[in-house]
Order: C-alpha cells, then sequence, then structure tokens
C-alpha cells in the first residue's frame, strides 16, 4: 500500500462514517417518543388547527420516507409520494447547504445557536487543552528525565491527585477560592451590564471570566497528559536505540529531542486526539459550575426541552468532530511513525 | 590468523576492573571483578562466556554507559595511556564513537524506528565531525553503505525496510562512520541465521583488515571466536576464567570451565560425538558462591574451591587463568 493510497483511504472511510451518523442521527430523533409539536408548547388549550401549524411549520406534516408517515411499522404510509418531499431527504437537503433546521425552543436557526456556543466552547477547552499539553508533557518528560527520584515521586503524585478530583468539586473550590480572594467573576462569560471602552477592555474582561473554567479544564487533564507522557517516555528511553544514541556520544538533550521525543509523542497524540474530540462536547460540568455559555449547556438544555433540532445538530457535531480528530490523529501518526501506512519492502 | 604479539604500549588496557550493581537496602552485588585485558591495535579479542557472565557489562562499563545502578568500583581502563575513568563526562561523550564505536545487535532494535538509517549514521558524523553540509553527509553515508555492501540510494529509508542482515551490515557502516579505533561487537550476528551470520562475519573479517581495526567481540559462540579473534578471553559469573590466544584456548584450555565449554560445542572432526551439557546454572550476582564462582558446577572441586576464590594465575606470559588446579595440578587429589 502506497502512503497516498492510506490517506486516501483514511479519509474515504472518514467521510463514509459521517455519512452513516448523517443517516443515523435522523431516525435516531424519529424513534424518540413524545410528539415536538406538543412539547414546545406545554398548553392544554393548544387547539387543533395549531398544533397542525406548528407541525406544518417544522415540516413534520411530511411522511418520515417513502411508505412510512412514521417509523411506527403499524402506521404504513403512502408509497407514491415524492421521495424528495419526505422528511428525510428535506434534512439531506437542509444539511447540504448548511442548514440544521430550527429550534423547537428558541425558534432561532440551529446552526446559529450552535456557532455560538461552539465558538464559546472552543475558548474554554482552546484555552484549557493547550495549557494542558503543554505542562502536562514538560512534567512528563521531566518525570521521565528524573525517573525514581524524588522529582518524579512528586510529578506523580501530583498528577494522580489532579487525575482523581472530581471536576465539579475542582471547580466549585477553585470558584469560592478565586472569587473569595483573587477578586475573579463567579461565572458567565461577560460582566453583565458593562459598557465597555474599547475591544481591549471587553478581551481583558473575557479573559477574567476564562480564567477559572479553564484552570480547573487545564488541572484535570493535566494529570492524564502527565502520566501518560512519562510512561511513555520511561519506555522508550529503556529501548536499545537509547543506548545507541548515548554510545555516539550524543548528550541528555539531543537524545531527548532527536531520539525519544518522536517515538514517546505516539500515546499522547492519541489521547489527545480523542479528548479533542470528545471535549468539543463541552466539559459539560466546568460549563455548569462556572455558568459558561457553552456547547455542553445547551446540549443539557436541549435534553431537558426536548429539542430536537437542537440535539440532532448538536449530536452531528459532536460526531463530526470526534471523527475528524480521529482522522487528524492517524494523519499525524503517519507523519511521526513512518512505519504506518507503508509496506516493509524489504 | 596468528597475530604477533609485540611488546608495545596496548590500545586499551584494561586492569582489574570491577563493577557492582547497587539496589539499596540490598548489598551491592559483585557484577565484575578484577577483569584484566589488554587489546593491541589491529587485534581483535574475543570475550566469550554464557549469558549474565558479565561481558556485556564489561563492554558498556569500557564506553562509561553502565545503567545508574551499575558503579565501577575499582580498576582502570587506558586508551593509549589516557585513563578514561578520570574524563569527566563531556570529554568522555566526546570520545564515545569517535574513539571506541559499538555494534548494538542491529538486527533487533539498536536503530530508531522513525529515523533514516541515514539520518542516524550522518548524526555520527556531524556530531563528531562538526560536518553540517547535506551533500557531504549524503555523499559519506552513502560510502559507508557501500563499504558494508549496502546501495547508497536506500539511506532514506527506515530501519524497517531493511532485512535483518542489512540492518546488522547498516549497524555496522554506522559503526565505522567516524572511522573509530576500536569497535566493540556486542553479539553482532545474534537472531541472524546462518547465512547472514557468516556474511557479517565475514564483513567483519574484511573490514579488520582493510581499516585495520581493533575489535572486541563478545559473544557465546565460540565458533565466532575461532573464526575472527587472535585473542579470547573467557568470563565466567563476572570474573575471569581463562585469557589466552586462540589456539591455546582451543587446544590446551586450562580452566574446567573452558575445558567443558568446548565440550559442549560440536566438533566437525567428530560429528558422531554427543555434547555435553554443563550441568547445573550460572551463579545469581545477588547469590554467589563463597569461594569459586564456578565451583558448584565443576567436575574437578575440591575443598579449597569453596572457601577462597582462585587468583589469575599465569601459565605462560600469554596465558592465564583462574583455577587453583593452574598452580597445583592435582588438585584436591594431593
Amino acid at each position: 500500500m502506497h502512503r497516498s493510497t492510506y490517506l486516501v483511504s483514511k479519509l474515504a472511510w472518514a467521510a463514509f462514517t459521517i455519512l452513516f451518523v448523517i443517516v443515523l442521527n435522523f431516525f435516531l430523533f424519529r424513534i424518540l417518543p413524545g410528539d415536538p409539536a406538543r412539547a414546545g408548547v406545554r398548553d392544554p388549550r393548544l387547539t387543533a388547527e395549531a398544533q397542525t401549524a406548528i407541525r406544518e411549520r417544522f415540516g413534520l406534516d411530511k411522511p418520515v420516507i417513502n411508505c412510512f408517515a412514521s417509523l411506527n411499522p403499524l402506521e404504513p404510509g403512502d408509497c407514491a409520494v415524492n421521495p424528495l418531499d419526505t422528511q428525510f431527504f428535506i434534512y439531506a437537503g437542509n444539511l447540504l447547504r448548511g442548514e440544521f433546521g430550527i429550534s423547537y425552543h428558541t425558534n432561532r436557526p440551529v446552526v446559529e445557536v450552535l456557532g455560538e456556543r461552539l465558538w464559546n466552547t472552543l475558548l474554554l477547552i482552546g484555552a484549557g487543552q493547550i495549557l494542558a499539553i503543554v505542562l502536562g508533557m514538560a512534567l512528563g518528560i521531566l518525570a521521565a528525565w528524573k525517573a525514581h527520584t524524588p522529582v518524579d515521586y512528586g510529578a506523580l503524585g501530583f498528577s494522580l491527585l489532579a487525575w482523581s478530583l472530581p471536576t465539579f468539586w475542582l471547580g466549585i473550590i477553585l470558584l469560592f477560592w478565586g472569587s473569595a480572594y483573587l477578586g475573579l467573576p463567579v461565572g458567565g462569560k461577560y460582566t453583565p451590564g458593562i459598557d465597555y471602552a474599547n475591544s481591549w477592555e471587553q478581551f481583558a474582561d473575557l479573559a477574567r471570566h476564562l480564567i477559572l473554567p479553564s484552570l480547573t479544564y487545564t488541572i484535570v487533564f493535566l494529570g492524564e497528559y502527565m502520566l501518560i507522557m512519562r510512561s511513555s517516555l520511561v519506555d522508550v528511553l529503556a529501548e536499545d536505540y537509547i543506548l545507541t544514541a548515548k554510545a555516539k556520544g550524543l548528550n541528555h538533550f539531543q537524545i531527548l529531542k532527536d531520539h525519544a521525543l518522536k517515538n514517546a509523542m505516539l500515546p499522547m497524540v492519541t489521547i489527545i486526539a480523542l479528548n479533542l474530540g470528545f471535549t468539543v462536547a463541552g466539559a459539560v460540568q466546568i460549563e455548569s459550575v462556572f455558568s459558561w455559555p457553552g456547547l455542553g449547556g445547551a446540549i443539557y438544555e436541549a435534553v431537558n426541552r426536548r429539542d430536537y433540532p437542537m440535539l440532532q445538530g448538536a449530536f452531528l457535531l459532536l460526531a463530526v468532530s470526534v471523527i475528524i480528530a480521529n482522522l487528524i490523529a492517524e494523519l499525524l501518526y503517519s507523519y511521526l511513525d513512518p512505519r504506518v501506512g507503508r509496506v516493509n519492502q524489504s | 590468523m596468528s597475530h604477533e604479539v609485540k611488546n608495545r604500549s596496548p590500545l586499551l588496557a584494561v586492569n582489574h576492573l570491577s563493577v557492582d550493581y547497587v539496589d539499596p537496602p540490598h548489598p551491592p552485588a559483585a557484577a565484575l571483578r578484577e577483569i584484566t585485558f589488554t587489546l593491541q591495535r589491529g587485534e581483535a579479542l574475543g570475550i566469550v562466556g554464557e549469558s549474565g557472565c558479565g561481558k556485556s557489562t564489561l563492554m558498556l562499563a569500557l564506553m562509561r554507559l553502565l545503567p545508574a545502578a551499575g558503579r565501577i568500583v575499582a580498576g582502570s581502563v587506558r586508551l593509549d595511556g589516557v585513563e578514561l575513568l578520570d574524563l569527566d563526562e563531556q570529554t568522555m561523550a566526546a570520545l564515545r564513537w569517535k574513539r571506541i564505536a559499538m555494534i548494538f545487535q542491529g538486527a533487533m532494535n539498536a536503530l530508531n524506528p522513525v529515523r533514516t538509517v541515514g539520518e542516524q549514521i550522518a548524526e555520527a558524523i556531524r556530531l563528531h565531525e562538526g560536518v553540517g553540509d547535506r551533500r557531504v553527509l549524503a555523499r559519506r553515508v552513502g560510502e559507508l553503505l557501500d563499504l558494508v555492501g549496502i546501495a547508497a540510494n536506500r539511506r532514506d529509508q527506515y530501519p524497517f525496510q531493511y532485512s535483518g542482515g542489512m540492518r546488522q551490515r547498516a549497524m555496522i557502516a554506522m559503526a565505522l562512520a567516524c572511522s573509530p579505533d576500536i569497535v566493540i561487537a556486542d553479539e553482532p550476528t545474534t537472531a541472524l541465521d546462518v547465512m547472514i551470520q557468516a556474511q557479517i562475519l565475514q564483513l567483519l573479517a574484511d573490514l579488520r583488515r582493510q581499516l585495520q581495526l581493533s575489535i572486541l567481540l563478545v559473544t557465546h559462540d565460540l565458533g565466532i571466536v575461532a573464526e575472527l579473534c587472535d585473542r579470547v578471553l573467557v568470563m565466567y559469573g563476572g570474573v575471569m576464567a581463562e585469557y589466552a590466544d586462540a589456539d591455546t584456548i582451543y587446544n590446551s584450555p586450562a580452566h574446567p570451565y573452558t575445558q567443558a565449554l568446548l565440550r559442549a560445542f560440536p566438533d566437525p572432526t567428530r560429528p558422531a560425538q554427543k555434547l555435553a551439557a554443563i550441568p547445573g546454572a550460572p551463579p545469581r550476582l545477588n547469590d554467589l558462591p563463597p569461594g569459586c564462582r564456578f565451583a558448584p558446577r565443576c567436575p574437578y572441586v575440591f575443598a579449597r574451591c569453596h572457601m577462597a576464590a582462585p587468583p589469575v594465575y599465569a601459565i605462560t606470559p600469554t596465558h592465564s587463568a583462574g583455577c587453583f588446579l593452574v598452580a597445583n595440578p592435582q588438585g584436591g587429589a594431593a
């Protein structure tokens, strides 16, 4: 298998998986119980006409797909309808145009709401992840280099502790401490009711709001990254080729830089990619503790309100981000490890 | 392959080298005791013994690359009269590979899997000779690969794209990159099939003649030693059993361990003869016998062997053995 074949096959698999998720995502929400027309407006006085109007507005009067009015097998529909005029193909067509439907609750386009929330989440996990990756790797490298010394044991202890702290608990403690002693805001993205003199002031306010949630996030992931970096590097440093490098007269720094890190990065890439994929879902706990208007909170609210278009959009977004994160990890693999995606030619 | 032993100062002189492995709170383990040998320019010395006899520890001690628990507790290692054990780490690092290079079991994992073979060879040249020009490096690497019989255009491939034998050749090319005085070959043919083994040994023999290399060959295979080496140091349990030129070792071994080792080896002139295994197992470092380390397995053992470790006796100026029988051939019967 040639290298470009590897890349193409990975891309094709990612595209195929996304396609599968799109289909699954559609039927999943049609199987779920509850009538959105009723759930949206909980008023017993809602007339039949009004309900029909709501159904029409959300396109729920159309058959789900050819021959099926709904996904209830006992309720067969008309097979003669124009297939493009069914819910499934309207959904697929809308997706192609980048439309995810209208939120039952806010009556705003799902794309708009999700986009806003996604941006906030990316801000939070971006700051937190970058810090966690940099600090976790640095601490892991230090611990591996000083393996079985007090420095190593100290770093290990700290990381195990950080990893095992419950996220919400750590968030609350930091919230108490930060707001009481450092005067940091207790939640939200901006201080309400402030007129900013300039965009710099606005940014400073945002940064102050970002400190505590991203610090919580950093501490939660730092431990995991440190432990994986350490154990991976300790393994690599025991390899024969490290002894070869020492015998060649390379110094400690050169050995680490030129021979150990690239090999030790492989497990790190996996875990970072997986974490990134999943945390686009939003660190729900952190977002709740700090009232951060992120994606996790949006999903939580949408579940409570049975806001299916929101959930449908959010699920698709999550699935796609996990798939893309995995794809990036695989592509990074083939860059880091020449054995991936090539065949032994000897 | 007779080698004329001249009375000139040796290239490498190892004297009474002793290494401990420390693992507190346990008492230190005496991994190596009183190892003494010399290596002349252009000479090949075979270091032979079972697994765990301290061969690899000895090699690493010479390069000062012992693992963290290893301590050189006594002795001296002189290269051209310079005491290596007194050098600071930086000077020692500059000397590694430039003066003494090592051939590891390249067929296994001694090459970094994620860097090209060419890069790994060029790295040594860049480090020790300050050559930075990519074209010069590429040419040098090509020449080295050519020298060991690998097409120069394979320099940009990764170790996994090489066969086991080619990896071992690449490892040899890498060892020769800075024209070292001494090459330490640590079991260079282990894990290779017999045909490839023969090719690699032939290559080493050719290179040695061509480049006037001094070779320290570490192995447990007496056949390899016979093919390549002028002199042989037989080790047992971290001490010297016997040290002599190859002919003497094969034809008139003095130490019971050397004799047993030879009997455990097939003799092509007597194919029907059964091989004799040495009963027992090599001593564990944390559980050494009080006297001679070979005593529990020795067929000629007598009371004194259990009480004191024998010194290394000189039988002739070029033949010595660490056994009481050398000084007193009657042994316990006397």
